[in-house]
């Protein structure tokens, strides 16, 4: 049994980690609002650019001389991922889901003998994959020490991704993040991105696609709404990626704080038990000594 | 007059969704007015500002570095690059772009003609910026 100042000692310990988990995610909730404010005020124009880019992209893809990044290099050797990660951990297991998610996509993709190529995006999914994929990555981006992310920042990765289509690097590009369901859910999810997925139009689109008219002409518009689309896909991961991760924080902080209650009380009743037990323990001492006198 | 819905939306907010009599775009090929029931239109921009008018006159005026317009019968759809009240411009902010665009540009002298072209159209940009603040 251990002494009564030992146990002290640990109650205390843990008093103050649960004052700090609590801190924790009282920040990791505030952010997460911004976050999440953030998130949503990005939506309008992801929305009305995917309607842009259905109608442009409908009309062009037709066509033998469509841009690359709209129809891909026609081959489907070389996958480059994407793989959006957070930058700091203690978020349960937000990070390690995209890992894995990853190592089972780069596995599999492997068994069909495909080259695959990753990207990484946040800290902490570098560390991960790089310790079981060294060969595979061919660069890491790390946000650290940002205070927000801002379009600057997708448009960086996205010129990057478009660099290396140019130089033939890879065929097909995936992004793979963490979607933001709600803030107990995030879910790992791939999209891709080269060659960008064209929105079915449906027969009343079409339709109504044909009446357009458009300056300069749908070639040009095309060569630059396509980078812009792949910067504001990469741009939304990056959001999504940021909220679910404080959201994750949040939850995992919330739970290390119920287990440092917990833990709290089962010390206090241990020392309360001792201590009853050395007390009791001494009057027995007292009692039977004097009963000998 | 008649009236029709202007959006305009950065990457990062939606900034503006009203009705609105016209709004003054600058179309990579020249400024253009839209007005209610303009036929339907996608165009590029190019840096400049955009004039919105209510009840015969001008209410707001916001500078875009480029971009793309989708123009319907009721709707206008402005996606920015990036877009600022012209009032909230400064004269330094724009000086400074066209140094770095200058000097983008000055790197980008034998890169590939597309480059090259995009790093004109920041320049530009960036005097249109300029022009924006100073007549502000």
């Amino acid at each position: 049994m251990p002494s009564l100042k030992a146990l002290r000692g640990r109650i205390n310990s843990v008093k103050s980690t649960r004052k700090i988990t609590q801190a924790m995610k009282m920040v990791a909730a505030a952010k997460l609002r911004r976050a999440q404010t953030q998130a949503e005020q990005a939506r309008p124009y992801a929305e009305r650019m995917a309607r842009m880019l259905a109608s442009l992209g409908a009309s062009v893809a037709g066509s033998p001389d469509a841009p690359r990044m709209l129809v891909g290099t026609g081959a489907d050797k070389v996958h480059l991922l994407v793989v959006v990660t957070a930058d700091r951990g203690l978020a349960g297991p937000f990070n390690t889901n995209v890992g894995r998610f990853a190592r089972n996509r780069i596995r599999a993709l492997e068994a069909e003998g495909k080259t695959v190529k990753v990207l990484s995006v946040g800290r902490k999914g570098a560390t991960f994959l790089k310790r079981e994929f060294p060969r595979h990555i061919v660069g890491e981006i790390s946000f650290m020490g940002k205070k927000r992310i801002g379009f600057e920042d997708a448009a960086m990765i996205a010129e990057r991704i478009t660099d290396m289509l140019e130089a033939g690097e890879f065929d097909v590009c995936t992004l793979l993040y963490n979607r933001f369901q709600s803030v107990i859910t995030q879910v790992p999810t791939d999209q891709r991105l080269i060659p960008a997925p064209l929105p079915e139009a449906s027969e009343a689109a079409s339709d109504q696609q044909a009446l357009y008219e458009y300056e300069p002409a749908e070639e040009e518009i095309l060569a630059t709404l396509l980078p812009r689309n792949l910067a504001i896909q990469v741009y939304r991961a990056l959001l999504e990626n940021n909220a679910g991760f404080y959201g994750s924080q949040m939850n995992a902080m919330d739970n290390a704080t119920r287990n440092a209650g917990e833990m709290i009380n089962k010390l206090t009743l241990n020392y309360n038990r001792t201590r009853q037990a050395n007390i009791t323990k001494e009057l027995i001492e007292i009692i039977s000594g004097a009963e000998a006198v | 007059m008649a009236t029709f819905q202007l959006e305009l939306v950065s990457p990062e907010k939606l900034l503006l969704s009203r009705q609105v009599e016209m709004a003054v775009i600058p179309a990579a090929e020249g400024e253009m007015g839209v007005l209610a029931g303009h036929a339907p239109m996608i165009v590029t921009l190019r840096g400049g500002v955009i004039r919105v008018t209510e009840n015969g006159q001008v209410t707001d005026r916001l500078f875009v570095a480029g971009g793309f317009a989708e123009v319907t019968p009721e709707r206008c759809t402005v996606l920015a690059d990036e877009a600022t009240p012209v009032t909230e411009l400064s004269r330094a902010d724009a000086e400074a772009r066209i140094r770095d665009a200058e000097a983008d540009y000055a790197a980008a002298s034998d890169d590939t003609p597309e480059r090259r072209d995009a790093a004109m159209a920041k320049l530009l940009a960036a005097r249109a910026m300029l022009d924006a603040a100073e007549a502000a």
